[in-house]
């Protein structure tokens, strides 16, 4: 349903964010996970149409039989509205502060379906319902800032999934919320995916929160994919060696007894920092943090199929013998 | 053995010439003591008033009511009589560098600082550059200003400057959740090394209990401002007895593990 070749966004002679393949079926979830300067971001937001004005995109995005490269603005505002939902990673910067959310939602109806009057308002007080926010009648009239956190991401995503679209990107939905809030936003995105076969493309810094909810993990790195596995594969049996040192450096919390022998103990560390964006190796972009890179590493490596339709992009990756 | 931190009973509230109802304490009955050389982490959701804990006990905040000493003494009288001895010792290190440290200062001015201010002299080159080398960094970052470095090496600069003085007590708030994933381990480790090193007491406040459970041995959990469990940090978090603290648990221990939970209910349907 989804088939992206080759995406490069780029500003000015700078390209953050190259995309060799990534594809997503129908009713499938697929997560994107990187730190802050992957380019996972701007990667949904360019699938979306949502890209900085300044950024320009080649290559191809496939969606529906239709190529969403090259788009004018007006025809990809409607393929957004219509097919595409997109929920921001801020809601309290993402709903309009000076009208009461119900009208919001209703105003997204208007644009995008062929619902009208009071037809439009049953429709609103239904999402509200779906997403489970209390009392629908009187969330309507409240000013954004009259609801907390969690229940402006549920309007957002109420807003998102109004014209019933076939594939949901979210942009970092829980990052702004309490862990104990993040965990139902993130049930609830599941379970509307499963319920209404929406596809869903959630980007997220933490390997967790989207192993939560999607089937297939990719992993970005200095603006290229660098590793695609299911949601088990990728946590339990790492290929690539930054998805494998990123998952060793940020350990979860054990189980009951386990947490005693933790105390004092050490964090597994990667050497260095991320690169500013440009400032990248040739090559493999994580090499020059890699403790198992050797020379072959300076050519840029290929794409490995793995199990199912997994893929790993590393010359030397876990569970080889060669790079030490 | 006496304590070098006690809290006990406070109270507080921002802008609270207006005394209300006892309703709306943004801490209410907090009570708690660190020994020299102990670790304490302070967890809860944000608006739990766990960063504006730690601001009472170093001396940014005065509490409204209640018991606060540092070594034996009250932090008031402290702060009235020696103040400057009073910060020395209890030095913090926030979250964000890139808004902690002065942009237009170079890294040599921002490590001497907080040495002039509250030694009232200028320290040495080497010894800056022997403050460096404590953190891992270079001598040559001394002419680097904020922009010229990443994340991890500014909070290097941060928690070298707040070495500078000496403290016994180094307060430390979400001192990684700005830096990027991969180098948030880095940083951990040095605070670890640090606090041994320098038989530091350390308390820090984080969301990240998986960072609590290696860096501290104790732990307090904060809750709408009340602490709702106290104790070692492993029975706390591995067996903990009040409800908030095991959702907590229950939501830090994996996000994924959750999932199980979910998909069986789904099966069920």
């Amino acid at each position: 349903m989804l088939t992206i070749r080759d995406l490069r966004v780029s500003v000015g002679p700078l390209e953050l964010v190259h995309i060799e393949r990534l594809d997503i079926a129908q009713g499938r979830r697929v997560g994107l996970v990187g730190e802050s300067g992957s380019g996972k971001s701007i990667t949904a937001m360019s699938i979306a149409g949502l890209q900085p004005r300044e950024a320009r995109l080649a290559g191809s995005v496939r969606f529906e039989d239709r190529e969403l490269v090259g788009l004018s603005d007006a025809a990809m505002a409607k393929v957004r509205g219509a097919r595409i939902g997109f929920i921001p990673q801020d809601p309290t910067r993402a709903l309009n502060p000076t009208t009461r959310v119900g009208p919001q939602v209703a105003e997204a109806l208007r644009l995008n379906t062929d619902l009208g009057g009071a037809a439009i308002r049953a429709r609103v007080l239904e999402l509200f319902a779906q997403v489970r926010l209390p009392e629908p009648e009187v969330l309507y009239q409240r000013y954004p800032h009259q609801i907390s956190g969690g229940q402006q991401q549920r309007v957002l995503i109420a807003m998102a999934i109004a014209a019933r679209p076939q594939l949901l990107i979210a942009d970092e939905p829980t990052t702004a919320l309490d862990v104990t809030v993040q965990n139902e936003i993130l049930r609830l995105i599941l379970d509307l995916s499963r319920a209404q076969r929406m596809a869903l493309l959630f980007v997220s810094h933490e390997l967790g929160v989207v192993r939560a909810v999607c089937d297939d993990i990719g992993v970005i790195y200095g603006g290229r994919m660098v590793e695609l596995a299911s949601a088990g594969a990728l946590a339990e049996t790492p290929r690539h060696r930054y998805t494998a040192a990123l998952i060793g450096a940020n350990p979860g919390l054990p189980g009951g007894d386990e947490i005693a022998a933790m105390t004092g103990r050490r964090f597994a560390v990667i050497e260095g920092s991320v690169p500013a964006a440009g400032r990248f190796p040739a090559g493999c972009r994580f090499r020059n943090r890699c403790r198992h890179a050797t020379a072959a590493c300076a050519e840029d490596p290929p794409i490995t199929p793995q199990g199912g339709n997994g893929w790993v992009k590393c010359w030397h990756p876990v569970g080889t013998e060669a790079g030490r | 053995m006496t304590a070098l931190v006690e809290v006990g009973g406070l109270h507080f509230r921002y802008g609270s010439s207006r005394r209300g109802t006892g309703q709306d304490w943004t801490l209410a009955d907090i009570s708690l003591a660190l020994p020299a050389r102990g670790t304490l982490g302070i967890v809860g959701e944000s608006g739990s008033g766990k960063s504006t804990l730690i601001r009472l006990m170093c001396g940014l905040l005065r509490p409204d009511r209640g018991a606060l000493s540092f070594d034996g003494r009250p932090v008031t009288d402290w702060l009235a009589t020696d103040r400057r001895a009073f910060l020395a010792r209890n030095q913090i290190v926030f979250q964000n560098p890139r808004r902690s440290l002065d942009p237009r200062m170079t890294v040599a001015r921002a490590l001497a600082e907080p040495v002039r201010s509250l030694e009232s002299r200028q320290p040495t080159d080497a010894e800056l550059a022997a403050s460096l080398a404590r953190v891992g960094l270079q001598a040559e970052v001394l002419g680097r200003y904020p922009h010229q470095l990443s994340g991890g090496q500014l909070q290097r600069v941060a928690i070298a400057r707040a070495l500078s003085v000496r403290p016994a007590v180094l307060y430390a708030d979400e001192p990684t959740s700005a830096l990027d994933v991969s180098v948030q381990a880095q940083v951990l480790n040095l605070l670890m090394d640090l606090r041994e090193d320098l038989g530091l007491a350390l308390v820090m406040v984080t969301h990240n209990l998986a960072v609590v459970a290696r860096l501290t041995e104790h732990v307090i959990v904060l809750h709408r401002g009340r602490v709702v469990e106290a104790g070692p940090t492993h029975r706390v978090l591995g067996s903990p007895e009040n409800p908030y603290t095991a959702a907590l648990v229950a939501a830090a221990a994996d996000v994924s593990l959750a999932r199980a939970g979910w998909d069986e209910a789904e099966e069920r349907r």
